[in-house]
């Protein structure tokens, strides 16, 4: 029953990611019309054949495209396209798991200082230019992961990990990093722009690389998270019931506590702090589908990836480009002040 | 099944448990029962593994809980809790699922056990007509319910419920208690801590009267509860009678007031009579009644509240038996009081008695040695000198 649903949602999300996403590749500054962006598509479809006692790879669909049309499409568009989704895919996952896991509905992925510690590491790199490769999103995903380590073990005692010591430690490094951040920036001179462009969150200077970097993270540590979906929904009867349906507590919050913290990391690495994304969609998810996070969790996690190569392309169409972070907090502040006001909130 | 072994609990420096000895077999209901923090839910909870004992051990089917995991545990002992929280909807049904919890791997779909034990819970805990709404629409009683369910699914061969009757009327409040009585009768081992004294000495076997961390008796319902044990675990004097309908121990705590130690015996039948014994008890007095007329209500406030209580059958005249017990009784006694309508017997009984007697106004026919106050005075005369004064005529 459950496994029947969740396929027909994925499903019926993955289509319309698909849908999206060739939307997306035709909407842009260069006018290039959903069919030729098909093409290219197509063209790049590989199918072995055997010819001559060797596999032969050929292109069934090749069809004649111009060569900038291409470029643009493969080099600028999709990478950009891709990574959108994988960080809206993450956020979205990250933010549902938080929400249960802190059975608050106004929990988000960075609610225990994921997106504060990527941000003082991207900034801090950012204005102490080094030369290593991928170094800004490798210092924003250890950033990430340190200050999620941070804040666990602040808040755990003797084994135990209460959640609200978490959310209150969360918030305190919070502050404390935001305050390492604004030192950073008055000591940034010409990389402010860059770093606060950062901040922002944006898809701007996707590359496949990226893709190929945050990828292969956000899958593994999401098959984690889904794995642990049912220990999530019996989590959110309570600790004490948890243990009682034979949970093992502790260790099932630190997994999930930690796996959510790389799924985050890995997003907010390649993309800056894109805020929002991972409050609102598991919430509308959850209004939709119900709270159980065997269905939850993958239908937020592809809407989440719709929601965010949507607002993206929005973001890129206007006469002149703003972050996605902005789109997203735009839609995503005022939904927010609405859910405060129209639901109960329960305890914080 | 379930063994505590000299288990000993401290909290935050606090002695919550200290050597209790205690263990419930399969096929038993044993109800923990005691005052408000006298660690009952302390004990369930070292049971299932919530706290580890500082000191003792507890053993779960021959192993030590501290040693199995969790899924183990959940697969020995069931926990109906004193209250659950949910902070998202889920349906009756999805929790009531949850149950299989431990028996189900990780990514295995629900199976025919599965279903099956789903199915049954909801029948046997009356939740199926509801079992497609949300839990957060429900009532608290209904919650309770939905959770003993989820309990139920969990198939275990121990139970432990914490105040399971705590949010539920009394209908289901019994229907609950006869449930895991039933669930006894099945051979499955049950500890409850329960909150009201009458509903455990109806329906449990055996109970543990818990009091200050410390275990102060074990037993059937009739030996643990006595009036001295009563007033040692809760601080209240408490009158400890029979329960006309079920046959089993009831409680009536009194008001604070000392015993006054000396004996009044009540004879007289009816409504008013009923009201004079609980007012006599009340004030501290020791009672004694009869002849009164058996299933009357004043015979059945009497049997709760009187150290002794002569009956005979309604509408006859009074045999030979009863009416020389009840003479003993009336001879041992320091006052005695007609309450209400009586027998010619008593009558005659009450009118060859010398020392103090007293009629209420509610008697119809008072003796002619009897002093007649107001029923609401009797305590106040009883009270006088002049019954001091008599204390040694009788």
């Amino acid at each position: 029953m459950v496994l029947r649903r969740t396929l027909a949602w994925s499903a019926a999300l993955g289509a319309l990611l698909v849908a999206v996403v060739l939307a997306s590749t035709a909407f842009g500054y260069a006018a290039i019309g959903p069919f030729e962006v098909a093409y290219v598509l197509l063209g790049r479809i590989r199918v072995p054949t055997a010819g001559g006692g060797s596999v032969v790879w050929i292109r069934p669909f090749a069809a004649e495209v111009p060569r900038s049309t291409e470029l643009i499409v493969r080099q600028i568009r999709l990478p950009r396209i891709a990574l959108g989704a994988i960080v809206g895919f993450a956020l979205a996952a990250a933010g549902t798991v938080m929400q249960g896991f802190f059975r608050n509905p106004m929990a988000d992925p960075s609610i225990i200082g994921v997106s504060s510690g990527a941000a003082v590491g991207a900034v801090a790199f950012i204005v102490v230019p080094l030369s290593v490769p991928f170094g800004r999103p490798a210092f924003a995903f250890g950033g990430a992961l340190i200050a999620a380590f941070l804040v666990y073990a602040v808040a755990t005692e003797g084994g135990r990990t209460p959640v609200a010591t978490l959310l209150l430690a969360g918030i305190a490094l919070q502050t404390f990093l935001g305050a390492v951040i604004s030192v950073l920036l008055l000591s940034a001179g010409d990389d402010l722009e860059t770093a606060v462009y950062w901040l922002m969150g944006h898809l701007h200077d996707s590359t496949w690389g990226r893709v190929r970097l945050a990828l292969p993270i956000v899958a593994v540590f999401f098959l984690v998270l889904l794995a642990y979906a049912r220990d999530l929904n019996v989590l959110l009867l309570g600790e004490s019931d948890a243990h009682t349906l034979g949970i093992e507590v502790e260790r099932t919050k630190r997994v999930l506590l930690a796996t959510s913290s790389v799924v985050t990391a890995a997003a907010v690495a390649v993309s800056g702090v894109i805020g929002f994304v991972g409050l609102i969609v598991p919430h509308v998810m959850r209004l939709v589908v119900g709270p159980d996070h065997r269905i939850l969790l993958p239908t937020s996690a592809l809407a989440g990836a719709v929601f965010l190569v949507a607002t993206d392309t929005v973001a890129r169409s206007g006469p002149t480009e703003v972050p996605v972070g902005i789109v997203t907090a735009a839609l995503g502040a005022p939904f927010f002040l609405y859910l405060l006001r129209s639901r109960e909130v329960h305890a914080l | 099944m379930i063994e505590l072994d000299s288990v000993g609990v401290e909290r935050g420096g606090k002695t919550v448990l200290d050597g209790v000895s205690l263990a419930v077999s399969r096929g038993e209901l044993l109800a923990v029962v005691g005052p408000n923090g006298a660690g009952k839910t302390t004990l369930l909870r070292t049971c299932n593994g919530l706290i580890e004992p500082d000191e003792g051990t507890v053993s779960l089917d021959g192993a030590d809980v501290t040693t199995r995991s969790a899924r183990e545990i959940a697969r020995l002992v069931a926990t109906v809790p004193q209250e659950t929280q949910l902070a998202f909807d889920f349906d009756v049904e999805d929790v009531v699922a949850m149950g299989r919890t431990p028996h189900r791997s990780r990514f295995a779909t629900a199976d025919e056990a599965d279903r099956d034990a789903v199915e049954s819970a909801l029948e046997r805990t009356e939740t199926a007509r509801f079992s497609g709404r949300s839990v957060g629409s429900l009532s608290g009683g209904e919650r309770q319910r939905v959770v003993l369910a989820r309990a139920l699914a969990q198939r275990t061969p121990a139970l432990l419920f914490d105040e399971p009757t705590a949010s539920l009327d009394i209908n289901h409040a019994v229907r609950t208690l006869s449930m895991a009585s039933g669930l006894a009768g099945e051979r499955t081992a049950v500890l409850a801590a329960v909150h009201d004294l009458d509903l455990a000495a109806w329906f449990c076997d055996r109970l543990a009267l818990v009091a200050n961390g410390g275990l102060l008796a074990v037993g059937p319902p009739e030996a643990v509860l006595t009036s001295e044990r009563l007033e040692t675990a809760f601080g209240v004097r408490a009158a400890v009678g029979t329960n006309p309908v079920t046959g089993t121990a009831t409680v009536t705590p009194l008001s604070a007031d000392p015993p006054r130690g000396y004996r009044v015996h009540v004879v007289g039948g009816g409504e008013a009579a009923a009201r004079t014994l609980g007012r006599l008890a009340d004030a501290g007095f020791e009672i004694t009644a009869g002849v009164l007329p058996a299933g009357d209500v004043a015979a059945v406030t009497a049997r709760s509240v009187a150290r002794d209580v002569v009956t005979a059958r309604a509408f006859a005249p009074i045999g030979r038996e009863p009416r020389s017990a009840a003479k003993a009784l009336l001879g041992a006694a320091d006052a005695v009081v007609v309450a209400g309508p009586t027998a010619d017997a008593n009558a005659e009984l009450v009118g060859g008695r010398s020392g103090r007697v007293f009629a209420t106004d509610a008697a119809p026919d008072p003796p002619s040695n009897a002093r007649v106050v107001a029923e609401s005075e009797l305590v106040a005369a009883l009270d006088g000198e002049d019954v001091l004064a008599s204390a040694s005529s009788a």
